[in-house]
């Protein structure tokens, strides 16, 4: 099967910054897939590379199969991209931006569709307000909307929630989740990384314009962090021999960073061993945020 | 539905079937999903991308369409009531009526210009472009729909001005084909320039001396006002490398039959800007010239 998304060796400069150094990418069709990375890393170039905004310095992408210069056409219809910034047209109402967007594809009529889409965003009841009268959210719900009306089998969302309200989080993710279910693959870049975490299913990092990792999200969390122990102690005092382990001390008691499960039954001997009580205990699992982190610092 | 969008089996809303998943083609050779397709309408996007323009400068014609034609109106009021009695610029013609015609196409051409370059140049300020840069749209498409829309402001600001002045001004109209065409070569013109403008222009002050250096100047001694024979021959020589002049003498000779040049030589060096200009214009767009980085 023709990847959904394919990036092989692309490069892109500005002169003499370089944007994105020799990045290759395999994205399957109906992946939810993460791309993070700190702000500048190059996130937004590759996505632009994609839908035809930027046009790289060398390499080749395509979309379904399609490269995004030489068959842009076929390429463009196959991605819809959800802009990081929040822009509209001041001109139009929500359902002329709509269907606006939808005869830039080439739809004569798609009004059942867009009906379909105003109401699975909430929007039903703002169809005929002009862009300029919504608030941001509801602005971002439109851009989703106009990303969404040539019904694209790969949705390309940057960093869509940045300054949205919970409510409306929780909604647009469950709609995505129900797009990815019925076929659609979804590449996401996020700061939030908890949402990253629980929404894909694979993740790839960009540091400086280099895939620094790229996994499935249970293989990173596995790999970088193994798990941490939180002890409360009594006496309050550490054994030294677990001292290399210490994540972090507080008044509440020690974290311990362990490399696996294995060596909770360790950590236990030692303490034992050393006369020391245990108060509370708690085996936290790994989040996606500390494995950004570390990978971030390497 | 129409049948263009039969292919598409796939509803979020409904939580239909995902559609079976195309097989993988070889490196580049593209697959045709049946998620979306390929083939939609072209001409489509060329269509909506041109009526949203329309849509853009009718939606606010107080601003883009009557404003204009005012200020045409007061050029005659002021000009035509102190130089009344000035000699006729051409044998039978009285000066408010040759000065007519020159203010149809002095708004012609500055409405032509506006309408793509404000279009282009805002659009690139509050990043909406990106609307019109991410469906697949050609360079061509892109180019001649923002043509055609200014080409339409064009024109309809030029007759509202002859629509409302044709009441007070006794006017002829010798050759009407001459009128049309070298309303449509100007406007076209000024279209491209102002698509060019809009490209070039990251803020409005670019655009502000783009208008003003160049467009206003060229326009005002263009031979609205005046017949370049009233001029000393150094300006009547200078201002005959200024196409500005070719438009509107041509767009004159349409209404009386005379003109300072011929409208066949005005009607060449025209056609030939344009077709320059619309080259140059179409090249830049390809290669994506300050809209893809």
């Amino acid at each position: 099967m023709v990847p959904a998304i394919q990036v092989e060796h692309v490069v892109k400069r500005y002169g003499a910054l370089q944007a994105l150094a020799d990045v290759s990418l395999d994205i399957a069709q109906g992946e939810f897939f993460g791309l993070l990375g700190p702000n500048g890393a190059g996130k937004t170039t590759l996505i632009s590379i994609l839908a035809g905004l930027n046009i790289a310095t060398s390499g080749a992408a395509r979309v379904m199969g399609f490269d995004v210069v030489g068959q842009y056409r076929e390429s463009r219809r196959a991605l819809g991209v959800v802009p990081q910034e929040l822009v509209f047209d001041p001109f139009f109402t929500v359902r002329e931006a709509l269907t606006i967007q939808s005869g830039y594809f080439g739809l004569r009529d798609n009004r059942a569709w867009i009906d379909e889409v105003l109401h699975n965003l909430d929007l039903t009841d703002k169809a005929d307000t002009n862009m300029r009268q919504l608030s941001g959210g509801m602005k971002r719900r439109v851009l989703i909307g106009q990303a969404l009306v040539h019904k694209p089998p790969v949705i390309v969302l940057d960093e869509p929630t940045a300054g949205v309200d919970v409510e409306l989080r929780q909604t647009l993710w469950q709609f995505i989740r129900r797009l990815n279910k019925a076929g659609h693959t979804i590449v996401l870049t996020t700061h939030y990384l908890e949402e990253a975490e629980a929404l894909c299913g694979r993740i790839a990092m960009l540091k400086q314009g280099e895939i620094v990792a790229n996994d499935t999200t249970q293989n990173l969390l596995r790999l970088f962090s193994g798990c941490y122990v939180k002890l409360k102690l009594e006496p309050a005092e550490l054994p030294a021999a677990l001292r290399p382990l210490l994540a972090q001390e507080s008044e509440t008691g020690f974290r311990l960073a362990l490399k696996d499960y294995i060596e909770v039954e360790q950590v236990m001997a030692t303490l034992r061993a050393a006369g020391a009580k245990v108060l509370e205990m708690e085996v936290q699992q790994p989040d996606l945020e500390e494995v950004f982190v570390k990978i971030m610092n390497r | 539905m129409k049948s263009e969008e039969k292919n598409v089996a796939l509803s979020p809303v409904t939580g239909g079937e995902p559609a079976p998943r195309a097989r993988g083609p070889g490196r580049g050779e593209g697959v045709h999903s049946s998620l979306f397709t390929p083939h939609a309408s072209a001409p489509t996007g060329f269509y909506t991308l041109f009526y949203k323009e329309w849509l853009r400068f009718w939606k606010v014609n107080v601003q883009t369409v009557l404003a204009p034609v005012l200020t045409a109106l007061l050029f005659l009021l002021v000009f035509g009531h102190t130089l009344r009695n000035v000699s006729e610029p051409y044998p039978g013609i009285v000066y408010t009526s040759f000065l007519v015609p020159g203010l149809a196409m002095m708004t012609v051409l500055q409405n032509a210009f506006a309408n793509a370059s404000s279009s282009l140049m805002q659009s690139k300020m509050t990043g909406n472009i990106i609307f019109v840069l991410l469906p697949p749209l050609s360079h061509r498409e892109f180019f001649f729909a923002y043509l055609l829309a200014a080409i339409a402001r064009g024109i309809v600001c030029g007759a509202g001005v002859l629509l409302v002045t044709v009441w007070f001004v006794e006017l002829r109209f010798e050759h009407p084909l001459w009128i049309i065409a070298f309303a449509l070569l100007g406007s076209g013109i000024m279209g491209v320039l102002g698509i060019i403008a809009g490209l070039q222009s990251d803020k409005i002050d670019q655009l502000a001396a783009f208008q003003n250096f160049i467009i206003l100047p060229l326009t005002f001694l263009s031979g609205v006002f005046y017949s370049l024979h009233s001029l000393p021959p150094f300006w009547q020589g200078l201002s005959h490398l200024n196409p500005f002049f070719y438009m509107v003498d041509g767009f004159r000779y349409g209404f009386f039959g005379v003109g300072d040049v011929s409208p066949w030589l005005s009607a060449a060096i025209v056609a030939g800007c344009l077709t320059a200009l619309s080259f140059l214009t179409l090249w830049l767009i390809r290669k994506g010239y300050k809209l893809r980085h």
